[in-house]
């Protein structure tokens, strides 16, 4: 085994997780400001997929595709936001659990009904189809370097808008008392609005660029959303710092994991067996991490203590 | 005679003479959508433990609708090929013994699951009850032993005394007298010393400490007890369906399952039965109009949590009194 | 003169740099109301929940009825006889009063992993409650939903939770509170009654009733117990009424 294709699928993890932050980030934040779990965040994802499939199939160009990604799930996210997300906040989690899997259904049968249940595909921009040269001779994908910096770079301007702008100190001051900046004169309703429709966005722009690398479907967003309720279990809920740190944590464990473990088995078991053995034990393993995390710090690495 | 008894005796009436008058007028398919009805049913009732006594919203109760599914269908699988399985057991096609196997196994289920679980609360739980479900799930998925993401056909019918089990009818019958049998233990238990402590334990789990309760244990009891009677569901659905496949582990189908406590009443003795029912009909009646009735499904239910929190038992008997 | 029930010896807790308990020493004697009194902020709050079992202690020991309860959780020491009550009314709010003290009956008895039996048909459960409803002034009320009590009433339904854990104590935080004056005589009246049972530790602000009631008072001011006496020493006391009324009243 090559220290080549090591680094690979390390870079490979690395890109998964900054995918599974953005996800995350939007779930994270939305629960930290206003107290609401969302299981419609991954409908949100395959809108953006969506959008930009069709802008980028129509204009021939994939920049103006991410923009309408960008643009559709934010407002997706807005009017969802205003029409329902809103009588939810005072209830109960149960409620809003079963009003956002409501939500879930009409959007998906609806994507159905507009795009029909086969998938569609989106063209890796002619720019970014070839390979990096990177540092070691290792050839890899250009696209996949471009997510990685793309999701970096969000990564920093959401820490940025967090603690540098009117925005960020709405934000977190509305994570720790809600009434209080409301009695406080800010526009609780227009902050909530554009918290939800931010989430929204990094949740689109995650699922442009990942139906980029393998397909636009309807459901394309639920795996994705269950890998971010792992990955903000084991960072912390409301914390953007433990979004980041436990999106990489679950994307380099799972990619390394699917990786290694069927090389590992197959060095005492016969190959065909060891496959088996080994994915079904890989795809176990960030749920087994999660478990460990839980049993030692059950708030999450960067969550608050109950 | 109180209202709720009025309406829980006539569903239960109903549940039972509908497929009775089906199969005398030559309608076996009604029977056969009877006994879905009725064995989703018992999986919601397993959940209105948890979640409508308990407070616990779970999103991971398929976890326990498959590995007992999947119990029972492995040992019929086994009985069928004759293959040995571990510890020297070997395959069988003994219903009771396929419900034992179930309730073990989803039993276990639960203990672990709920054992981490229960360490935290809200939110938390919620997450955290789906992520593992979904484990199993990718689990199945890729154990290839098993069928992996095809599933595993079952060839038989299960046996049961000296009953002919293919007989649509019979097997109706017989997973409706587990089904009353589940909602007779629902029933005491609620009203038990055991089941008043859980109910207090949601209304107000300081109060409860205060009294000298500890609710961890309560709710890890509760949550077990739930699990096993979901997974006695799964073992039945695997029988009823000839075929096990991971698409009982999904979240999905967790989701319908709390769809169907709520739509019926959370927390209400029939309330399973209701709602299961009705999620039936619209997919056997919506279904056939369209392809994309599920968006209706979630337009119902949106207006249900938004507007009629209390499901069709409590639009039929009013809100839930304990006194 | 009988060995405390509550011995509380230099009990510490600090929040970071904010030591809400700073070497607090207290005692309850048997037949005895003891209250503690403090300005707002004092550290009341705190200190009772480090008695009860939901914070733990950073120095000091807590002694109950003979042994040292340090290390039991919040449900063990209730079982053990410590009741308390709580500022603001925390109730089952959706059971009956009845059920809410059967409730308290089941947990004093530690049997509640029965599963069969109906618990509101046992009346080695009713009994019991209803005579700790009698007694806590809520005859005739025990169908009543306990969301639709008032006020006051629901304060009498905590009391007849805390009877039923056969308490050797109890803990009454605020009472008083929210009570207008009529409620506030029954109230009195009942917990002079109360003490008869058991002594109580009770936490107010409604001097009224602490002057009536107590036998002793102790003055906690910034997480410090600075006097504890009688109530004449204690309205006395320069340094109390400094405490509550600022340098000027010396």
């Amino acid at each position: 085994m090559s220290a080549m294709l090591l680094i690979e699928q390390a870079l490979n993890g690395l890109q998964l997780g900054v995918m599974l932050f953005l996800m995350a980030a939007g779930l994270t934040l939305v629960f930290g400001v206003m107290g609401l779990i969302n299981l419609a965040h991954g409908s949100l994802y395959m809108v953006g997929a969506f959008a930009c499939a069709v802008v980028a199939a129509h204009t021939g160009s994939y920049l103006l595709g991410l923009a309408a990604a960008l643009a559709a799930a934010a407002a997706a996210g807005a009017l969802v936001e205003i029409v329902v997300i809103r009588r939810l906040y005072d209830r109960d989690h149960l409620d809003q659990v079963l009003a956002t899997f409501a939500l879930i259904l009409v959007f998906s049968e609806g994507t159905r009904y507009l795009f029909g249940s086969l998938p569609l595909y989106l063209n890796v921009p002619a720019a970014l189809s070839g390979p990096v040269m990177l540092p070691g001779g290792i050839a890899y994908p250009a696209f996949r370097l471009a997510i990685i910096a793309i999701g970096l770079a969000v990564a920093l301007g959401l820490f940025w808008l967090i603690a540098r702008t009117r925005l960020g100190i709405r934000i977190r001051a509305g994570e720790s008392d809600r009434q209080m900046i409301a009695a406080l004169g800010v526009d609780i309703r227009r902050l909530y609005t554009i918290v939800f429709a931010l989430g929204a966005a990094l949740a689109g722009l995650a699922g442009a660029l990942v139906g980029t690398l393998q397909s636009v479907e309807v459901g394309m967003g639920e795996p994705v959303l269950i890998l971010a309720f792992v990955v903000i279990v084991i960072g912390g809920i409301g914390s953007i710092k433990g979004a980041l740190v436990g999106a990489i944590l679950v994307g380099v464990t799972d990619t390394m994991g699917r990786f290694l473990l069927p090389q590992i088995f197959a060095t005492f078991m016969d190959p065909s067996r060891a496959t088996g053995v080994g994915s079904a034990l890989a795809s176990m393993l960030i749920y087994i991490l999660m478990a460990v995390v839980l049993i030692l710090r059950p708030q999450g690495l960067f969550g608050a203590r109950a | 005679m109180t209202r709720e008894r009025i309406v829980n005796a006539f569903l239960w009436l109903a549940l039972l003479v509908v497929p009775l008058a089906a199969a005398q007028m030559g309608q076996p398919y009604i029977v056969s959508l009877a006994t879905k009805v009725v064995i989703l049913a018992l999986a919601a009732t397993g959940l209105n433990l948890a979640l409508g006594l308990g407070g616990m919203v779970s999103f991971g109760h398929a976890a326990f609708f498959g590995v007992g599914g999947y119990a029972a269908g492995i040992l019929m699988n086994h009985a069928t090929t004759g293959a040995a399985l571990p510890f020297g057991l070997s395959g069988t096609n003994q219903m009771i013994a396929l419900w034992l196997a179930a309730l073990v196994a989803s039993g276990l289920a639960a203990l672990v699951i709920g054992a981490l679980s229960l360490r935290t609360s809200g939110v938390y739980f919620i997450m955290i009850t789906l992520a593992f479900a979904q484990m199993f799930y990718y689990f199945a998925i890729s154990w290839p032993a098993y069928g992996g993401e095809d599933g595993l056909s079952l060839f038989v019918r299960s046996q049961f005394l000296g009953v002919n089990t293919f007989d649509p009818l019979n097997f109706f019958l017989i997973c409706f007298a587990l089904l009353s049998l589940a909602l007779l233990l629902s029933a005491t238990l609620a009203r038990s010393r055991f089941g008043i402590a859980l109910q207090a334990t949601r209304q107000n789990p300081q109060r409860v400490e205060a009294l000298g309760i500890r609710p961890y244990r309560l709710r890890l009891t509760a949550f077990v007890i739930s699990g096993m009677i979901t997974g006695l569901a799964g073992a039945l659905y695997a029988d009823l369906n000839r075929f096990v496949s991971p698409a009982m582990l999904d979240w999905h189908l967790s989701g319908e399952i709390i769809v169907f406590v709520i739509l019926g009443g959370m927390g209400r003795l029939m309330g399973p039965i209701a709602g299961a029912a009705l999620f039936i009909v619209m997919e056997h009646k919506l279904g056939g109009i369209s392809e994309y009735w599920k968006a209706l499904l979630g337009l119902l239910l949106l207006g249900v949590v938004l507007f009629a929190r209390g499901g069709i038992i409590g639009l039929l008997a009013g809100k839930l009194r304990h006194v | 003169m009988f060995e405390p029930i509550l011995d509380i010896r230099n009990i510490s807790k600090s929040f970071g740099a904010l030591r809400a308990s700073d070497d607090v020493s207290l005692t309850l004697h048997p037949g005895e109301i003891h209250a503690l009194i403090g300005p707002n902020g004092a550290g009341k709050s705190t200190l009772i929940r480090q008695i009860v079992g939901e914070y733990r202690h950073d120095a000091g020991e807590i002694w109950f009825a003979g042994q040292e309860i340090g290390a039991l959780d919040a449900p063990a020491r209730a079982r053990l006889g410590l009741a308390r009550t709580f500022q603001v009314s925390s109730i089952l709010a959706e059971f009956s009063v009845l059920q809410n003290v059967v409730m308290a009956v089941q947990g004093a008895s530690g049997k509640i992993f029965r599963f069969f039996r109906p618990a509101l048909g046992d009346p080695a459960l009713t009994e019991p409650a209803r005579a700790h409803i009698d007694h806590a002034g809520l005859q005739g009320r025990e169908s009543v939903t306990a969301a639709d009590l008032s006020h006051g009433e629901r304060r009498k339904l905590e009391i007849a939770m805390a009877l039923a854990l056969s308490p050797r104590a109890f803990l009454l935080d605020e009472p008083m509170a929210g009570m207008g004056p009529e409620g506030s005589k029954q109230l009195t009246e009942i917990l002079r009654e109360l003490k008869q049972q058991a002594p109580i530790l009770l936490i107010e602000h409604d001097m009224d009733a602490v002057f009536a009631l107590a036998d002793r008072v102790s003055v906690l001011v910034y997480g410090r117990i600075i006097a504890t006496g009688t109530v004449a020493e204690i309205r006395a006391n320069p340094e109390v009424q400094t405490a509550y009324l600022g340098d000027d009243a010396a």
